[in-house]
């Protein structure tokens, strides 16, 4: 994992589900490069042909509630979010990003701080997120967490178990 | 110190005299549940990590329901890799048609009180009602647990709700999941068991149970449980002295306990386009709506069916207002025909749906336009749940979709019982 990284903010708000993340009529196309044009299909269109590799998502509370569609944490891993940082997260989307090696950050004052198009840095070493002057601390990722990110996810992590 | 509900499961499975919530720990898995959209992915992962056989062929269910009947000319493709995975590893139970996998998982007996249950779906959630651990996950976990046979969990914290006294006429449990879900938000139960207990939730059938732990994943829980009893038992076909850990303890450790007065429920509906943003129907009366829908895992159950006919019985639905019913299974299908239920719904103007998911995630049988409006049974009203975006959902119990289909606008559904 690279331990720091800038990249320019997306923002979006609160209750951000699945649904809107990959829309259940895009589920059965056969790869997740097909998926990645339709993320947040429903709510802004356009956004997935903006979106420019290590460009940053900054989102409000339950970021990722609603199914267990792993296609949503792998299409922004596909379109190469470098992080997400949102106020909080559902339950099966944090399990499914880490185990498809996309980091998610947690903290609750950049949200109201920062503007679309702002550039963050994210320092992962002291758990510190930049934007300007302010600096903003995010809770601390295990160490195995951020190996597993590193390595692609919990495919290579299982790989190696099975010595392939 | 005494135990929680999902602390007495996680106890039983790993066979430790205490756990702690936030620990960490490895469960044995009892049961796995995968459905046809995500199928190709588990058996791609499952390759992947370098597995060849799967840890146990027997706890495997595979439910194909999403994509049932076909919609697009490569929704097969979905079948066809489940069906020659499931021969190559000798997975004998195969659903192709019979139902909505969270319905078939408990009816079927896949799932009984007391085990720790995971599916590729996050309405896994739906079999703590009769006293399992039971939870949505990914399928690159799936893929990790069919060649292992385990998962890490975190021992959540517990939310109780003490729910004592009679309902009223026209309430019913979709109602109080839909009032929980005001109250605590759609995140307010994140990495949280709820736990459903009190005189009314006793009172409850099972199938109306299965609406609460259905729901609680809208809320973030992890997992919705209520305690086995007789009904359970029975329901289950299992013994019930086998069973009689699976109590919480009056001295359990809970994160923050609710009371409800059951009287003071009232029908209420979840308004466009989050599941907490709930309304008494009276406050939304005469608003105009374009298509109800009864069904789901939420609420396509016999009873729920049953109420609708009560309510449509010898009536029509209004002009330019569709109904679509999907029962929640071919048992319940069937029975429903045997006792009359599917003639009335079919002669009030009803489109019966064969039971499957269609509808509810917005992949077939109803799909509605720009401008659209409808209420609806299911368990979600995210934006563009059930096709435009710009199209409305509203969430309520079967009798206040009934009656709004009757009218073509939102009504208390009291005046027709």
């Amino acid at each position: 994992m690279k331990e720091a990284f800038k990249g320019r903010v997306w923002k979006l708000g609160d209750d951000i589900d699945t649904d809107i993340i990959i829309p259940t009529q895009f589920l059965a196309l056969k790869t997740v490069e097909d998926m990645k044009k339709y993320a947040f299909n429903p709510l802004r269109p356009e956004l997935a042909a903006q979106i420019e590799p290590g460009d940053i998502i900054v989102a409000g509370k339950n970021f990722g509630c609603g199914s267990s569609r792993e296609q949503a944490p792998e299409i922004l891993a596909a379109l190469k979010i470098s992080c997400i940082i949102a106020k909080s997260y559902a339950r099966i989307f944090y399990r499914n990003a880490f185990n498809n090696g996309l980091l998610l950050l947690e903290n609750n004052e950049l949200y109201d701080c920062c503007s679309e198009g702002d550039q963050v840095s994210v320092q992962l070493e002291n758990s510190q997120v930049l934007l300007g002057e302010k600096s903003f601390e995010v809770a601390s990722i295990p160490t195995d967490l951020l190996q597993m990110v590193e390595a692609g996810g919990l495919v290579p992590f299982m790989r190696k178990r099975n010595g392939k | 110190m005494g135990y929680t509900l999902a602390e007495k499961i996680i106890m039983r499975n790993t066979k430790r005299s205490s756990v702690t919530a936030g620990e960490l720990l490895n469960v044995n898995v009892d049961k796995v549940m995968v459905h046809d959209i995500f199928a190709p992915f588990v058996v791609e992962k499952f390759r992947e990590m370098g597995f060849e056989k799967v840890w146990n062929p027997d706890k495997i269910v595979f439910v194909y329901d999403h994509l049932v009947p076909t919609s697009f000319i490569e929704d097969f493709r979905h079948h066809k890799i489940a069906d020659a995975f499931a021969a190559e590893q000798h997975i004998k139970a195969v659903h192709r048609a019979d139902g909505v996998c969270h319905q078939l998982m408990p009816e079927l007996r896949y799932v009984v009180p007391g085990q720790v249950v995971f599916g590729t779906d996050s309405h896994t959630t739906t079999y703590g009602a009769i006293g399992s651990f039971s939870t949505g996950i990914g399928y690159t976990e799936m893929a990790a647990i069919f060649g292992t046979g385990q998962l890490w969990i975190k021992v959540p914290p517990t939310l109780k709700f003490n729910i004592n006294g009679e309902l009223p006429e026209g309430v019913y449990s979709k109602d109080i999941i839909l009032r929980i879900l005001g109250d605590i938000g759609a995140d307010g139960g994140t990495y949280k068991a709820l736990e459903f207990g009190g005189s009314t939730i006793k009172g409850l059938s099972i199938s109306s149970r299965m609406t609460l732990s259905n729901m609680a994943v809208e809320a973030g829980a992890k997992v919705g449980v209520i305690e086995p009893d007789e009904k359970t038992f029975a329901f289950s076909g299992v013994e019930g002295s086998q069973f009689q850990d699976l109590k919480s303890d009056p001295d359990a450790s809970y994160e923050k306990v609710f009371n409800y007065d059951a009287s003071n429920f009232k029908p209420v509906v979840a308004c466009p386009s989050n599941v907490d943003n709930i309304s008494d129907v009276e406050a939304l009366l005469g608003t105009k709506i374009d298509q109800g829908f009864i069904g789901s895992c939420t609420n396509g159950r016999f009873e729920d069916l049953e109420v609708a006919a009560k309510i449509l019985k010898g009536r029509k639905i209004a002009p330019f207002t569709k109904l679509i019913i999907t029962p929640a299974s071919r048992s319940i299908y069937a029975e429903a025909a045997k006792a009359g239920i599917i003639g009335i719904l079919v002669e009030a103007g009803a489109i019966m749906n064969p039971p499957a998911c269609g509808l509810c995630c917005g992949r077939s049988g109803g799909i509605v336009s720009d401008g659209e409006r409808v209420i609806a049974t299911n368990n979600r009203n995210f934006l563009g749940r059930m096709g435009s975006p710009k199209s409305e959902i509203f969430l309520a119990s079967p009798a206040t979709v009934a009656a709004a289909a009757l009218e073509g606008k939102i009504v208390d559904p009291r005046k027709y019982l």
